[in-house]
C-alpha cells in the first residue's frame, strides 16, 4: 500500500507548453542529495522558477497565481533524460497528481506510475485543445477519469480516451505497488533463481 | 500427417527466429502478468549513493530484507569530489549520502566500493572492468546510462528508485517488453570520426525522442570494427534518443575483454558460459519493429549546439534554421536563446571556457589516449579551464602506466580523481553561469553542468582540439600528420 488511490480527478491545470522538458529541469542534480523522500516540491523546476538569488522568476507559470491545480499539462516528450525518480517525487510533492502530455519519456512515465502520479498520454491535437482552453480561461476544469480511461475538458465537453495496462490501472485504483505484487510471488522468483547462476 | 509436419516445422522455424534482445529478455521472464508487465529477473544490480537511500529506507519500512545481496554491487560516484579524496567530504549533504550507502551496504551484506576504495569509480566504468558485466545478463541500476553495459550483449537499462527497491526486495522488476529497433551502420568511418560521433550522429538523425519505447540493437561493420570501449560509448548514449537501452551482439572481442576478470566465471563455468554466450546473436530473418540504416561515410566529427543531445551537427556545418528542424519553433528558439547562439551560425571558431574529459560516456582509457594524441606537444589554451577526470582508478592507473600523464602535465593539464564530476555537477565541479564548455559527457540540458552553464557535447578528439586552441576547432586540422 504505497500511495493514495486514484479514481477521478477533476481540477484546474497548470500549462507548460514546452517540448522535451528534461528531468534536469524538473529537478536539478544538485537537489538530489537527500536520503529521504522529503521537500522535493520546493525545488520543482528550480532554475526556471527562481533566479540565482532565489527570488521568483515572475514569468514562470508556477509563479503566476492565475494558474493552479493538481494537473500539469506538459509539451511533447515530457520527462526525458535521467532516471531520477526525484523528478516524479518533485511533481507529486508540489501537489500534482496527474501529468498530461502528447508524449512521455519512458523512465519518467514508469516512475510516475510507481509513485501514484498518473501520466496521461493524449493526442497532439487534444493537448493543443487543452492548452487553448486554459489560455482562454485559466479556471477551465479537466476531468481525468481512470476507471473509464478518459480525459475531458469540462467547459467544452471534449473528451479523449487514454491507455494504461490493466495491471497498472488496478494498482492505481487500489493504491497498490509492484513490491506488494513481487513479495507475493517470491516463491516463484526463488525457484527461478535456482536455475540462474550468478 | 504431412500437413502436421509442415505445421511443426513452421512453428520450429519461427521459434528459432529470435533477436538478440528476445533471447536475453525471454530467458529472464519469471512470469507474465495478464494485461500487464513481465516479472523480469535481474542478474546483476548496481547501486550508487544518489538513487538508493530511499529504496533502502523503503525495504526497512516494509520490514523486508535484500533477497540476494550477492547480486548487488555498490559504488559511490555521482556525489564525490575529484580532488583530495583522502580527506573527509566537505559538503555535509554529500557526506551523509555517502555514509548512507556505506551503512546500507554493510547492513545487508552488499559489496561496497566507496570513496578511497581501490575499485571505486563510475558505476558504468567499474562494472565492466571487474567483470560484473557479462553477455546475456540482465543488469539494472538507478541511472539512465546503465545502457552502457549493453555493449557486452547484456540487457541493461536505468530504473527509478521504486524499482531499485523492487530489485533489492525481490531481484525482479516489472516491465512491459519494449519494442525492438535495429540500427545498422555499414561502411568505414572517416578519419577523425570516433564512436561518440557515431552516437551523436544517430541521435541527431532520430531526435532526442526518436527511439522512445524501443530497445535498440546496433549492427553493422562500424560496430563490429569498434573496440569494447567504443561500443560502451555508443550503448551508453542510447537513452539520449529515448531508447531504454542498446545492445551489441557479443563476439570474440567481447569474450577476450571479459575473460579473467574478477567476477567472470572461471574453469568449467567459463566453458559453460561461453557455450551460452555464443548463441547470443539475432537470428537471420528475425523481425524488428523498426529497422534503420546509416552509411558510415556520411558521419563527420560531431558537436551539439542546443539543449538536448539530438541537437547536434557535423562540426563543419552551421546551426540549422528553425524551419529546418522537426518539432516546435518556440522550443527551438528558446533552446538557442539559452545557448546565446543564432540560427545559421558556424560552430567552428566559437570561443570556449571549459573542457571536460570524463563521465560514463567517455571516461575510459581509450578516451584519454584520443585526448592525449592531440594535446601531445601542444599547450592548454590560456582561456580554458580543463577538468580531466578518469572513470575509475583502473583508468587512472592505465593513464600513468602508458605515459599519458606526462603528456598531460607537459601540456599544462592536471588529472583529477575518479567520479561523475562535471557531467551532472552534483559535486564542486560546476561550470559557472554563462560559460561555454566542450564536454565529452552525455547531456547538454540547460544547467546540466552547473546553473546557467552552456554545454557542447563532443568526442575526446573535438574536446582536445578545443582545449589547446581555446575555441571550437575541427580536430582533423590538428591531426594532419596522422592522415
Amino acid at each position: 500500500m504505497a500511495y493514495d488511490k486514484f479514481e477521478i480527478l477533476t481540477s484546474t491545470a497548470v500549462p507548460l507548453p514546452i517540448e522535451n522538458v528534461d528531468t534536469d529541469q524538473i529537478i536539478p542534480a544538485r537537489f538530489l542529495k537527500a536520503t529521504e523522500r522529503k521537500g522535493f516540491g520546493d525545488n520543482l523546476f528550480r532554475d526556471w522558477r527562481y533566479n540565482n538569488d532565489d527570488s521568483p522568476k515572475k514569468d514562470f507559470v508556477l509563479n503566476d497565481n492565475t494558474y493552479s491545480g493538481k494537473i500539469l499539462v506538459g509539451g511533447r516528450n515530457f520527462g526525458s533524460g535521467s532516471s531520477r525518480e526525484h523528478a516524479a517525487w518533485a511533481v507529486y510533492d508540489y501537489g500534482f497528481r496527474c501529468v498530461i502530455s502528447s508524449f512521455f519519456a519512458d523512465i519518467f512515465k514508469g516512475n510516475c506510475l510507481n509513485i501514484g502520479v498518473l501520466p496521461v498520454q493524449v493526442s497532439a491535437d487534444f493537448a493543443n485543445k487543452i492548452f487553448t482552453e486554459i489560455e482562454k480561461n485559466p479556471q477551465t476544469k479537466i476531468e481525468v477519469n481512470l476507471p473509464n480511461q478518459t480525459v475531458t475538458i469540462l467547459a467544452t465537453g471534449e473528451k479523449e480516451s487514454f491507455e494504461i495496462n490493466g495491471y497498472k490501472k488496478d494498482n492505481m485504483l487500489n493504491g497498490f505497488d509492484d513490491i506488494d505484487y513481487l513479495v507475493n510471488v517470491k516463491k516463484e522468483i526463488v525457484e527461478f533463481a535456482k536455475n540462474t547462476p550468478l | 500427417m504431412l500437413h502436421l509436419e509442415a505445421v511443426f516445422f513452421k512453428v520450429l522455424s519461427e521459434e528459432m527466429k529470435k533477436t538478440l534482445f528476445d533471447k536475453v529478455w525471454d530467458s529472464h521472464v519469471v512470469k507474465h502478468v495478464e494485461d500487464g508487465p513481465d516479472v523480469l529477473f535481474i542478474d546483476r544490480h548496481l547501486v550508487h549513493e544518489v538513487t538508493s537511500p530511499v529504496a533502502f529506507l523503503g525495504i526497512k519500512n516494509r520490514g523486508i530484507s535484500v533477497l540476494y545481496p550477492e547480486r548487488t554491487f555498490a559504488t559511490a560516484d555521482h556525489n564525490t569530489p575529484t580532488i583530495n579524496q583522502h580527506l573527509p567530504v566537505q559538503d555535509p549533504l554529500s557526506a551523509n549520502q555517502l555514509k548512507a550507502l556505506e551503512e546500507n551496504s554493510k547492513k545487508y551484506g552488499i559489496s561496497h566500493w566507496g570513496l578511497g576504495h581501490q575499485k571505486n569509480g563510475i558505476v558504468h566504468v567499474v562494472g565492466p572492468e571487474y567483470g560484473i558485466t557479462q553477455p546475456g545478463a540482465t543488469i539494472v541500476c538507478g541511472d539512465s546510462h546503465t545502457s552502457t553495459h549493453g555493449a557486452f550483449g547484456a540487457i541493461a537499462f536505468g530504473i527509478g528508485t521504486s524499482e531499485v527497491e523492487m530489485v533489492l526486495a525481490s531481484q525482479c522488476i516489472m516491465q512491459p517488453k519494449p519494442k525492438k529497433m535495429r540500427i545498422n551502420v555499414n561502411g568505414k568511418l572517416n578519419f577523425g570520426v570516433s564512436p561518440k560521433d557515431v552516437a551523436l550522429y544517430i541521435i541527431s538523425r532520430l531526435t532526442t525522442s526518436g527511439a522512445t519505447g524501443y530497445f535498440v540493437e546496433y549492427s553493422g561493420d562500424v560496430f563490429r570494427d569498434m573496440s569494447m570501449e567504443g561500443r560502451m560509448t555508443v550503448c551508453n548514449l542510447s537513452i539520449e534518443m529515448g531508447a531504454r537501452g542498446g545492445m551489441i551482439a557479443p563476439d570474440e572481442k567481447t569474450f577476450e575483454y571479459v575473460k579473467g576478470r574478477e567476477f567472470t566465471p572461471k574453469g568449467a563455468a567459463w566453458d559453460k558460459a561461453m557455450t551460452y554466450w555464443k548463441t547470443l546473436f539475432t537470428d537471420k530473418d528475425a523481425e524488428f519493429d523498426k529497422e534503420i540504416y546509416f552509411d558510415a561515410s556520411d558521419i563527420e566529427p560531431m558537436i551539439t549546439y542546443g539543449t538536448n543531445p539530438g541537437m547536434g551537427i557535423g562540426i563543419s556545418k552551421s546551426i540549422p534554421k528553425a524551419e529546418q528542424v522537426e518539432g516546435g519553433v518556440s522550443t527551438y528558439k528558446k533552446s538557442l536563446g539559452y545557448m546565446a547562439f543564432n540560427e545559421g551560425e558556424d560552430m567552428i571558431g566559437k570561443p570556449i571556457d571549459f573542457v571536460f574529459i570524463g563521465s560514463c560516456t567517455n571516461g575510459r582509457i581509450e578516451d584519454f589516449r584520443a585526448f592525449t594524441s592531440i594535446i601531445k606537444g601542444r599547450k592548454k589554451a590560456a582561456n580554458v579551464t580543463a577538468w580531466l577526470v578518469p572513470g575509475s582508478h583502473q583508468v587512472e592507473a592505465a593513464i600513468k602506466a602508458e605515459g599519458l600523464l606526462d603528456i598531460i602535465h607537459e601540456a599544462g593539464f592536471e588529472l583529477r580523481e575518479p567520479g561523475c564530476s562535471a557531467c551532472l555537477a552534483m559535486n564542486d565541479d560546476k561550470v559557472p553561469a554563462g560559460k561555454l564548455a566542450v564536454s565529452t559527457s552525455n547531456r547538454n540540458f540547460e544547467g546540466r553542468q552547473g546553473p546557467g552553464s552552456r554545454t557542447l557535447l563532443a568526442s575526446p578528439l573535438v574536446a582536445a582540439a578545443a582545449a589547446v586552441t581555446g575555441k571550437v576547432t575541427d580536430p582533423r586540422e590538428l591531426m594532419k600528420e596522422f592522415a
